[in-house]
C-alpha cells in the first residue's frame, strides 16, 4: 500500500481518464502549504487543559458585553445553546435559521441518546474512559485535547438539560435512567424514549426563546445565510436572504458563529433534513476558512431502504435494533422468494459468520460496508436489491412478542408506517445511508476557524469525532460546543479585539459581497434551461454515493473528480429556476444550495483521494487488511487535512495538522 | 309579577360595555389585575364564567324538573308548591324575596353565560376566517349544536316566562294557578312543539355543556373522563325525560 | 396511480388564492405524500410554471414543518404527519384537495406555506424554565417521580406543527399551549414559574388571535403525536390555580 504524494497524484491524473478536462487535472494537482497547528490548546496534562485555557482566556467586562454583537447562524443544538448562552452572558445576539421556527433544526431528529460520563451506574465509567472510547472510536483521527474537554463537559450537559426540564427517562426511584449504546461496555447514554434529540433541542429552543423575549436575541427565522463578510481579515458579518421577501441584506457583528450543521445532503439521499445544506460552511470556506477532513462521512447501517426513484430522503432507525435483530441475506444470488420461504440453511447471517465475536453488533462502518458487499454480490433483497434483512423472528421466539414490542414498539410502528410491512411477521429490510459528517470547518481549540472572528460549532466543525463518530456523541458535542465551549472561548477573541471599527452596508467589502450574492441569484434565475434543481442534486448525489460513499477507490474517485466539473458546467447551462428572486422561491433556494454542493463534492473526492489509507468511515479499498478490514496508515496519515480554497475548480492547498497521541495510543481496531 | 326582560338585558349590556372595550387594553405587565378582570379578559376565564353560570343553571334545572313532577299529583299539590315558592323564607324574608333572590342569581347566570358565549363565539369565528374548501363532517352533534342550541334555549326561556311567569301569552292566564295555566299551554299543538323541541335542545346542551364545564374547571382527566361523560349523558336524559313527561302526561290524559 | 389534485395556490400573503386542479400520473403507492408533490413540482418546473410551495424539512415526522390539510383533515387521513403519509392511503383515480392550515393566527405566506410564528411567541411568553447555562445543580439533586417524568414527556412530544389549530373549528391553540404548560408545570424544576408561565402563555395565545376552546376534540384527533385532550383540562386547572393564588412576580 503506497500513499500517493502530490506529484504522483497529478501525474496519474494526466493519464487516468479520457474525460479529463484541463480544470480537473489542475484541481487534483494540489500543493501542500504550511503545516497548521492548534495554538490555543494549552500544554500540560490533558485533564487540566480546559481549566487552564479558561483561566488564560481574556474576559469581557459584563458591562461591555451588550456593546458586542455576535451573529449565530443556525438554531440546532449547538446554535440554539450558543445563542441562548451568549445572550444570558449579556452579548447582543443576532441569530438566523432557514426554517419558520428555531425549533425545527434537524438536531430534533436524533433518536438514540446523549453520552455523559456520570458513572451513575457505578460500572467503571469515567471522564477518562469516555475520552478514551471517543478517541478510539474516531479511529485516532481526532485531537486529544478537544476530546478530553468534550468528555469533561458531558457531565455538565446533563445537569444543564435536567434543570431546563428536559424529560429524560427515569427509573421508579425518580433518578435518571441510562442505557448502553453503540457497542460500548458502560451504560452512559441518557435518553428520552426515541426522541432524545427532540427533547434536548426543545430545551435549547426554550432557553433561546426566553432570550428572544428578553430582547437579547434578535431572531431571523426563514432567513438563510448566503455569504460571509470579511473585513481586514476578520469575520464581520454575513449576507443573508429573507426567504419570504427575497430581500438580500447584510448583517454585521463583532464575531460570527456558524452552527449550520453537516453537509450530508451532498449525497442527495441521506438522513439529513431536506433543507439541511452546506452553503454557510462552504461560503465561509471560500472566504478563507479551511475545510477539515471533508471526506469523513458516517454511513449508518440501519436505515429504511429506498423504494424507487421518487425517494426524497432516507429514514434512520435506531441502531439499538441490532441488539436483538439478526441480519441476513439469501445465500443464492437473485433469490426472490419471500423471506419466510427461504429455509434456514439457505440464509447467510453474514455478520455473525464474518465477525463471530461481535456478530450483529460490529461498529457502524463495518456493518454498513458488509451490507454493501453482499448487495454488490447480487444477494440484496427488496426493490432494486438494495437491502438486507433484519430479522426479529428469533428475538420474538426467545423474548416473546410483548417484550419485543416494549423494547422496539415505536421503531416497529415507524417502519410499518413507512413500508406497510409488519416487522413482527416479515423481517425488516435495512440499508446503509449517509447520516453524519465528521468533517467540517477546521477550528482550533477555541472553535475558531482560520478566519479570525469566525467560529464553527457542532456538526459544522470538524473537531471532535475524528474519522468516525460514536453513537450518542453528536448531541453531546453540539451541546458542549454551544452551552460551554464557545461562550467561554469567544470572550477571549472579543476581549482582544475591542471596538473593532464599525462596518456597515457602505463598506466596500460589504458592497462587493452583497453584489456577488445578488449576481449569483440573478444568474440562477436567468439561465432558464431545461433541468430542475432536483435533477442536478440527484445526479451529484448518486455520483458521490457511488464513488465517495461506503467504499472508495482511486479509480472511482478520479472518475468522480472528472465528472463533477462537467456537471457543474452543465448546471450553469441547463438549470431552470422558475419565479423571481423577490418572493418565497423554494426552487431558487435549492438551486443556490446545489451550486455549493457542486464545489464541496469535488473537495470531498479530492480529500478521499489524497487520504490513501482507510480509517473510520473512510474506507479505501486499496488499504485493507488481508481479511478485508480497514487498514489505517498512521505513519503517513496521522494528521488533519485542512484545505484552503483557491478558486472554483482550481487546486486547493493542503495544510496538515499533525495529530499527537499522548494518552490513547493508536491500535488497530479488531472486531473479528 | 311581570318582568321586563329587554330592560334588564339592555341595562346589563350597558354596564358591561366598558369591560368589553377594556379587554384588549389589559396588559401583562405592571399592576396585578383583579381576579375578576383576569377572568373576564381571558378566553379561558370567560369559559370559566360560562362553566360556573352553566352549572348554576343546570342545578336550577334539576330542581325545576323535580318540582314539575308534582303535576302528576294533582292541581292542589302543584299550586301549593307554587304558593310556597312565592313565600319561600317567610317569615324571616318578606314575601317574594326568596323567589327574587333565586331569580337574580339565575338572571345573572343567564346574562353572564350569554354574554360570554357571544364574545367567545365572536372570537372563535374571527380566529377562523377562511373555511376549508373541502367540507367534511366535524365534531360531534352536541358540540356543533351548542351555539344554535343555546339560542333556541334562550328564546324558549323568553317564551316560557311570558307564558307561565308573566302569563302574557298564556291562554288561561290564571294568576296563582300554575297547574291550570300549564294545562292550557300543553293543550295547544304549538305549546307542546315548542316545549319538546326546546327540551331536546336543553338536553343536547347539557350533554356537552356539563362535560365541557368540567374540563373548563379543570376537573377532567383521562381516568375521570368516562365518569364525567356518563354523568353528562345521564343528566341530559333525566332532564329530558322529566321535563317532557309533563306535556306527554297532558297529551295522554294522565294529567288533566 | 393517477390522481387529480386540487391545490390551494396563492402568490403571496396579500394576493387572492384559489384551488387549482392538476393531474398527476404514475404515482407509486410507496411514495410519501410529499414525494408525490415533489413529482408534481418537477413537472411544473419543466412546464415553466411555479412549483407548489409547501413547508417540509425532516420528512420523518419530528420537525413539525409539514402542514397540509388533505381532504379536510390536518395531515390527511392517517394519524401522522403529512411527510409520513403514504400514497397507499389513497386509491387510483382519487381527487385530493390540498389546502394550507387555516387560522387567523396562521396567515398564508404562499400557496400551502403559513406563518406559525405565533407559536414561537407563545413559547417566548413563558414556555421555558429559567436555568441559565452553568447554574444547574447536579442532575440527581432532585428526583422526579417516574409518573411525573412520563407525564412531562408525553406532553413534551408536541412538535409544534399546528395541526391542532388547523383542525379546530375555532382556530384555537389550547392543545399546543397546554402541552407545554403540562410538560413544564408538572416538573419540580418548573414549579417556581408555574403561575406566571400559564398566565402569560394563555394571555399571549389570546393576543395572537387564536380562538377559544369549545372542547370539540378535533385537535386531539388530528395531533400526530397524540397529545391527549385532557391536557386542556389540566391547563385550565393550572390557570385557575394561578388566578386564585396570583402570579409570583417581583
Amino acid at each position: 500500500m503506497s500513499t500517493s504524494t502530490n506529484t504522483t497524484t497529478s501525474k496519474s491524473t494526466a493519464t487516468s481518464t479520457s474525460t479529463t478536462t484541463p480544470t480537473m487535472s489542475a484541481y487534483t494537482d494540489f500543493s501542500t502549504g504550511e503545516p497548521l497547528a492548534d495554538t490555543k490548546a494549552p500544554a500540560g496534562p490533558v485533564a487540566e487543559r480546559w481549566d487552564r485555557r479558561r483561566f488564560e482566556a481574556k474576559l469581557v467586562n459584563p458591562a461591555n458585553r451588550r456593546k458586542h454583537t455576535v451573529i449565530v447562524v443556525g438554531t440546532g443544538l449547538a446554535g440554539g445553546a450558543a445563542g441562548a448562552t451568549l445572550a444570558e452572558q449579556g452579548y447582543h445576539v443576532v441569530q438566523f435559521c432557514y426554517s419558520d421556527s428555531p425549533r425545527r433544526a434537524h438536531s430534533i431528529a436524533a433518536q438514540g441518546g446523549i453520552n455523559a460520563a456520570k458513572n451513575y451506574r457505578n460500572d467503571g465509567d469515567s471522564i477518562h474512559r469516555l475520552f478514551y472510547d471517543t478517541v478510539k472510536g474516531g479511529d485516532f483521527r481526532a485531537r486529544e485535547s478537544n476530546v478530553h474537554r468534550l468528555a469533561q463537559i458531558s457531565v455538565e450537559i446533563i445537569d444543564q438539560c435536567v434543570a431546563q426540564g428536559v424529560p429524560f427517562a427515569r427509573e421508579y426511584g425518580g433518578l435518571l435512567d441510562t442505557r448502553s449504546f453503540g457497542g460500548v461496555q458502560v451504560s452512559r447514554t441518557f435518553y428520552a424514549r426515541g426522541q432524545t434529540g427532540q427533547q434536548l433541542l426543545l430545551g435549547a429552543y426554550q432557553a433561546l426563546s426566553r432570550q428572544i423575549a428578553a430582547g437579547n436575541v434578535e431572531m431571523h427565522a426563514r432567513t438563510e445565510m448566503l455569504d460571509l463578510i470579511v473585513v481586514d481579515g476578520r469575520a464581520r458579518g454575513i449576507v443573508a436572504r429573507d426567504l419570504v421577501t427575497g430581500a438580500i441584506s447584510a448583517y454585521f457583528a463583532d464575531a460570527v458563529v456558524l452552527a449550520s450543521g453537516g453537509y450530508g445532503n451532498v449525497f442527495y439521499l441521506s438522513t439529513n433534513a431536506m433543507n439541511s445544506n452546506a452553503t454557510a460552511v462552504w461560503r465561509a470556506h471560500r472566504r478563507g476558512a479551511y475545510f477539515g477532513n471533508p471526506c469523513f462521512t458516517q454511513i449508518h447501517p440501519t436505515c429504511i431502504p429506498r423504494t424507487g426513484d421518487h425517494q426524497s430522503k432516507l429514514t434512520l432507525m435506531s441502531e439499538s435494533l441490532r441488539n436483538d435483530g439478526r441480519i441476513w441475506v439469501p445465500k443464492a444470488k437473485g433469490d426472490t422468494r419471500p423471506p419466510a420461504e427461504i429455509p434456514e440453511d439457505e440464509r447467510d447471517y453474514y455478520l455473525e459468520r464474518i465477525y463471530p465475536s461481535f456478530g450483529n453488533l460490529v461498529p457502524r462502518d463495518i456493518a454498513s460496508r458488509a451490507a454493501k458487499n453482499v448487495c454488490d454480490e447480487g444477494r440484496g433483497v427488496g426493490p432494486g436489491g438494495q437491502g438486507v434483512y433484519l430479522d426479529f423472528a428469533d428475538a420474538i421466539r426467545r423474548m416473546g412478542k410483548e417484550k419485543v414490542a416494549e423494547k422496539y414498539g415505536n421503531l416497529f410502528d415507524m417502519y410499518e408506517r413507512i413500508t406497510a410491512e409488519n416487522p413482527y411477521e416479515v423481517p425488516m429490510r435495512i440499508y446503509p445511508a449517509v447520516h453524519y459528517t465528521m468533517g467540517g470547518l477546521w477550528v482550533d481549540y477555541d472553535l475558531q476557524t482560520t478566519v479570525p472572528g469566525l467560529f464553527a460549532i457542532g456538526e459544522a466543525n470538524f473537531s471532535d469525532h475524528g474519522a468516525n463518530r460514536l453513537g450518542a456523541s453528536a448531541l453531546m458535542q453540539g451541546l458542549a460546543d454551544g452551552y460551554f465551549v464557545l461562550p467561554s472561548t469567544i470572550n477571549d477573541y472579543l476581549a482582544r479585539n475591542p471596538h473593532a471599527t464599525p462596518v456597515d452596508d457602505t463598506h466596500p467589502e460589504a458592497v462587493s459581497v452583497l453584489r456577488e450574492t445578488r449576481e449569483r441569484v440573478e444568474r440562477l434565475l436567468a439561465v432558464d434551461g431545461d433541468r430542475t434543481p432536483d435533477s442536478f442534486h440527484r445526479e451529484i448525489g448518486e455520483l458521490m454515493w457511488e464513488y465517495c460513499g461506503m467504499a472508495r477507490t482511486e479509480a472511482g474517485l478520479r472518475k468522480a473528480l472528472a465528472r463533477i466539473p462537467e456537471i457543474r458546467e452543465e448546471f450553469w447551462r441547463r438549470i431552470k429556476v422558475p419565479g423571481t428572486g423577490a418572493e418565497l422561491n423554494q426552487s431558487l433556494e435549492k438551486a443556490n444550495r446545489i451550486v455549493d454542493y457542486l464545489e464541496l463534492a469535488e473537495l470531498m473526492c479530492l480529500d478521499a483521494l489524497h487520504r490513501a489509507e482507510s480509517c473510520g468511515g473512510h474506507f479505501r479499498e486499496e488499504s485493507q487488511t488481508p481479511d478485508g478490514e480497514a487498514a489505517r496508515q498512521d505513519e503517513a496519515f496521522s494528521y488533519v487535512a485542512a484545505w484552503e480554497f483557491t478558486g472554483t475548480g482550481t487546486a486547493p492547498v493542503l495544510h496538515k495538522e499533525d495529530l499527537v497521541f499522548e494518552y490513547v495510543h493508536p491500535t488497530q481496531r479488531s472486531y473479528a | 309579577m311581570p318582568i321586563n326582560i329587554s330592560r334588564i338585558m339592555s341595562w346589563t349590556f350597558r354596564d358591561l360595555r366598558p369591560y368589553l372595550r377594556g379587554m384588549a387594553l389589559a396588559t401583562r405587565t405592571g399592576r396585578r389585575p383583579s381576579i375578576t378582570r383576569t377572568l373576564w379578559d381571558s378566553s379561558v376565564g370567560k369559559k370559566t364564567v360560562m362553566a360556573v353560570s352553566g352549572l348554576i343553571m343546570l342545578a336550577y334545572l334539576v330542581v325545576h324538573m323535580l318540582g314539575n313532577l308534582k303535576v302528576f299529583f294533582g292541581p292542589e299539590e302543584l299550586n301549593a308548591y307554587g304558593h310556597w315558592l312565592r313565600h319561600m323564607g317567610e317569615p324571616f324574608l318578606h314575601s317574594h324575596w326568596g323567589l327574587w333572590a333565586a331569580r337574580i342569581v339565575l338572571i345573572v347566570s343567564v346574562v353572564a353565560h350569554a354574554v360570554s358565549a357571544y364574545q367567545l363565539s365572536r372570537r372563535d369565528l374571527k380566529a377562523r376566517p377562511v373555511a376549508y374548501a373541502h367540507k367534511r363532517r366535524r365534531a360531534g352533534y352536541a358540540t356543533r349544536t351548542m351555539r344554535w342550541g343555546g339560542i333556541i334555549v334562550g328564546l324558549f326561556i323568553v317564551w316560557h316566562i311570558l307564558d307561565l311567569t308573566t302569563l302574557t301569552v298564556n291562554e288561561r292566564a290564571w294568576e296563582g294557578h300554575p297547574y291550570q295555566n300549564l294545562l292550557a299551554t300543553f293543550s295547544t299543538w304549538y305549546g307542546n312543539t315548542i316545549y319538546i323541541v326546546a327540551m331536546a335542545a336543553v338536553a343536547l346542551h347539557v350533554r356537552h355543556g356539563f362535560w365541557s364545564a368540567a374540563q373548563t374547571l379543570g376537573a377532567g382527566n383521562a381516568r375521570r373522563d368516562k365518569t364525567l361523560k356518563f354523568l353528562a349523558h345521564a343528566l341530559a336524559l333525566v332532564l329530558f325525560a322529566g321535563f317532557v313527561s309533563v306535556p306527554v302526561g297532558v297529551m295522554t290524559g294522565v294529567v288533566s | 396511480m393517477k390522481l387529480t389534485l386540487r391545490v390551494w395556490r396563492q402568490q403571496n400573503a396579500d394576493a387572492p388564492g384559489a384551488m387549482v386542479t392538476y393531474e398527476v400520473d404514475g404515482v407509486s403507492k410507496d411514495m410519501s405524500f410529499l414525494e408525490m408533490l415533489d413529482t408534481l413540482n418537477e413537472d411544473l418546473i419543466l412546464r415553466g410554471e411555479e412549483p407548489v410551495a409547501f413547508d417540509h424539512d425532516c420528512r420523518e415526522g419530528i420537525c413539525g414543518a409539514c402542514s397540509l390539510v388533505i381532504n379536510g383533515d390536518a395531515h390527511g387521513p392517517e394519524r401522522t404527519t403529512t411527510c409520513q403519509l403514504h400514497m397507499r392511503s389513497f386509491t387510483d383515480g382519487d381527487t385530493i384537495d390540498v389546502e394550507p392550515w387555516r387560522a387567523a393566527a396562521f396567515p398564508v405566506v404562499k400557496d400551502l406555506v403559513v406563518d406559525r410564528s405565533a407559536f414561537d411567541r407563545i413559547i417566548q411568553a413563558g414556555g421555558y424554565i429559567t436555568a441559565p447555562t452553568g447554574s444547574a445543580p447536579e442532575a440527581h439533586a432532585t428526583a422526579v417521580p417516574k409518573a411525573d417524568a412520563d407525564h412531562a414527556f408525553e406532553h413534551a412530544e408536541c412538535i409544534g406543527c399546528g395541526a391542532c389549530v388547523a383542525a379546530c373549528p375555532n382556530g384555537s391553540a389550547m392543545l399546543f399551549t397546554s402541552a407545554k404548560v403540562n410538560h413544564l408545570n408538572v416538573l419540580p424544576q418548573g414549579a417556581p414559574e408555574r403561575e406566571t408561565r400559564v398566565l402569560d402563555m394563555v394571555a399571549t395565545m389570546d393576543d395572537e388571535g387564536f380562538g377559544g376552546c369549545t372542547l370539540t376534540g378535533e385537535c386531539a384527533t388530528a395531533c400526530p403525536k397524540g397529545i391527549p385532550l385532557p391536557s386542556i383540562a389540566a391547563m385550565n386547572r393550572e390557570w385557575l390555580r394561578a388566578v386564585r393564588k396570583g402570579p409570583r412576580r417581583p
